[in-house]
């Protein structure tokens, strides 16, 4: 058998990178398992001269599509949201935007102010150093003093506006609307060890030129170099209990296929909002028959994705097209509660500056506005290079029948039942996602486009997989207490996006990672009684 | 669909066919049609996973067409076309896609549309910085973020 170690993280992602890093420090034996490997830049789709077609295969954004050996597949047939993801070291972080608002200090007060879901049982203010750690460590860029927005301090310039980021100030200008450069975790100058960004434009399915943050060119070197071990190609099945009902190790697959067995004295799930719950499920035992740390019977429950409602148009004016970082600009305008737009809660904006050849092409003809025939050429010299797009992120509030359960059938490649997505938008998002597409129009049709079109919501736009292990104080309605213990297991741990109390209408990978952080800190001011 | 996973004989040619359809040669911008036969030859070289799935939208085609597609005459063709897309689902979207992706890298193409011919990285693109007076306006109106309690 092998040795214990002190510490097993699940995941090697946004979370378990960052929670790992921070943990070094204690000099505890650390060890990270991880389904995916190492990512090679030079493999990247901006390499080659076929970059575009890349994203409808082997660099999809599902691993339904994908269908890479690391990837399990998941049946979100039920679902108008598809979930899309990355296994690798560095997780969803090699395959995101790197769009990085943070969650607002009204979001953690969401029962108190608004009336609905729950309050956190923390506060922003408990979060604040760890964004800011969080931040100097991803490397962020940006510009300081947004009214709307909290404070943030990037180390680096904001990305140039560019020319779409000019046509859409203006119009956001004329109609007297909130905009701002966004934060992003795109370097904009040469910044430990990372070249700056030299606008490669393919910024989502990973940067070759490495501008772009990702944990496995971030948190982890630092980790590793601190005695962290990551061990690759490691899918774990199952979390073990002894018979104190501690977690006492994990069974999983290593590189070769083989079984193996490791105990550890303590477990930290870092598989994001899909993969913990599908993890916890999988660990059923006579002691916990309905999953592990699931007397509450919310594992799994309360999936909230962030609605997408996107919708975009083509200006006279060259766009930066696909030249260019995706986003660039967002604006909060829309981001608080006002009753009189007949939904509670609100959305953040994103805008985004266009799209290359392929991919304009394809989208095109499939709305429509592309002909097939002689007028081809016209029509999509008209197109290309003229797109620019609104995307407004809605606050999805927790409800327990949108859930992620084990599918009874459909296995991954280890035999490992997957997980099945039940979802349904709810009337508040509907009415949230149809107010903002009249935004975004207003703004398009201000800035002059014309051959507007929707997707609303985005099918593949389930980046953000929340609310399936949630923080809280109350044993019977939460999974994990407010530093991320879970309740029934008092050294098992989670660090995702499952545990988030609401999503807030803002991409959650900044928040999550300074969650891992604070629970980490959490967990380092108590080591001498961890588990009381 | 022959024994080793590739298209017949048949459905090249209706793929060839349609393909032209979808975006004939053009003189005026200089560029060839995607019926090409370098186009023709990266699309047949690079099906790869999507072989199924065009396979199955070419069968699709040729139930419509009822005899090969470059055998119909034009206002039938296009009929057929019209229901291929229209009722060809998942299929018949794959294969416009393999199609466009395609001719959307072809040299000749690219230079048409002025796009240099080359992988972004490493050269990478200038962006301009603009010009950030147009955030004053913003700034001067400031806001107040919602307060938590």
């Amino acid at each position: 058998m092998k040795d214990p170690v002190d510490v097993l993280i699940i995941g090697a992602g946004a979370s378990g990178a960052a929670i790992a890093w921070s943990l070094a420090e204690t000099k505890m034996h650390i060890l990270c398992l991880e389904q995916g490997g190492w990512m090679n830049p030079a493999e990247y789709p901006s390499t080659g001269r076929d970059w575009e077609a890349k994203f409808y295969g082997e660099w999809s954004s599902s691993p339904n599509v994908r269908g890479r050996p690391e990837d399990y597949p998941i049946n979100d047939d039920n679902s108008p949201i598809k979930v899309v993801n990355y296994n690798a070291v560095g997780g969803s972080t090699v395959m995101y935007t790197a769009h990085w608002p943070r969650l607002h200090p009204s979001d953690f007060k969401v029962k108190t102010l608004d009336g609905v879901a729950d309050d956190w049982p923390i506060d922003y203010d408990a979060l604040t150093p760890f964004f800011e750690e969080n931040d100097r460590i991803m490397g962020t860029s940006g510009l300081s003093g947004d009214p709307l927005s909290p404070l943030t301090h990037p180390p680096m310039p904001q990305q140039p506006l560019g020319l779409s980021g000019a046509i859409i100030g203006k119009a956001m200008n004329e109609l007297g609307w909130h905009w701002w450069p966004s934060d992003t975790t795109v370097a904009t100058m040469d910044y430990e060890g990372r070249a700056r960004c030299i606008n490669l434009g393919h910024c989502t399915p990973a940067c070759a030129q490495g501008a772009k943050s990702s944990t496995d060119i971030t948190y982890w070197p630092h980790a590793i170099r601190a005695g962290v071990e990551l061990r690759t190609h490691c899918r774990v099945r199952e979390i073990t209990t002894d018979e104190s009902g501690m977690a006492s190790g994990v069974v999983y697959y290593d590189k070769d296929g083989v079984e193996q067995f490791q105990p550890a004295h303590v477990v930290i799930i870092a598989c994001n909002g899909v993969g913990t719950p599908r993890l916890l499920l999988n660990s059923a035992s006579n002691r916990f028959p309905h999953g592990l740390a699931n007397s509450s019977g919310l594992v799994g429950k309360n999936l909230m994705f962030h609605p997408y409602a996107q919708i975009y148009g083509y200006v006279k004016e060259p766009t930066d097209s696909n030249r260019a970082p995706p986003t660039c600009l967002w604006s909060k305008e829309w981001y608080d509660t006002d009753l009189s737009r007949g939904f509670v809660r609100g959305y953040g904006v994103q805008f985004v500056r266009g799209a290359g050849p392929v991919f304009e092409a394809v989208v095109s003809e499939q709305k429509g506005i592309l002909p097939w025939g002689e007028d081809h050429h016209r029509v999509f010299r008209k197109l290309n290079g003229h797109r620019l797009g609104f995307s407004a992120i809605c606050e999805d509030l927790p409800e327990e029948h949108n859930q992620v359960t084990l599918d009874p059938v459909m296995k991954d490649s280890h035999g490992i039942p997957a997980p099945k997505i039940d979802y349904t938008i709810s009337e508040n998002s509907r009415k949230m996602m149809e107010h903002a597409l009249a935004r975004g129009r207003e703004i398009l049709e201000t800035a002059g486009a014309t051959d507007i079109c929707v997707n609303s919501p985005i099918p593949w736009g389930g980046w953000h997989l929340l609310g399936t292990a949630r923080m809280g104080t109350d044993p019977e309605r939460s999974v994990v207490n407010e530093w991320g213990r879970t309740h029934d297991v008092k050294n098992l741990f989670i660090v995702d996006g499952s545990i988030f109390v609401t999503s807030g209408g803002v991409n959650p990978t900044s928040t999550i990672q300074a969650l891992a952080l604070y629970i980490a800190d959490q967990m380092k001011q108590r080591l001498a009684n961890l588990f009381d | 669909m022959s024994a080793d996973n590739q298209l017949t004989r048949v459905q090249r040619d209706d793929l060839r066919t349609i393909a032209g359809m979808i975006v004939p040669a053009s003189d005026e911008y200089k560029v060839p049609g995607a019926d090409d036969p370098a186009i023709q030859a990266d699309m047949l070289a690079t099906l790869g996973r999507d072989t199924k799935l065009v396979a199955a939208a070419l069968d699709h085609l040729a139930r419509l067409a009822g005899q090969p597609l470059a055998e119909l005459d034009a206002a039938r063709r296009d009929a057929v076309a019209q229901e291929f897309r229209s009722s060809g689902g998942a299929a018949a979207a794959t294969l416009v896609r393999i199609v466009l992706q395609c001719y959307y890298r072809d040299d000749r193409v690219l230079r048409s549309l002025g796009l240099e011919l080359r992988a972004p990285f490493p050269k990478g693109y200038v962006l301009p910085d603009g010009d950030w007076s147009l955030l004053d306006p913003v700034k001067e109106r400031a806001g107040t973020l919602r307060r938590a309690t």
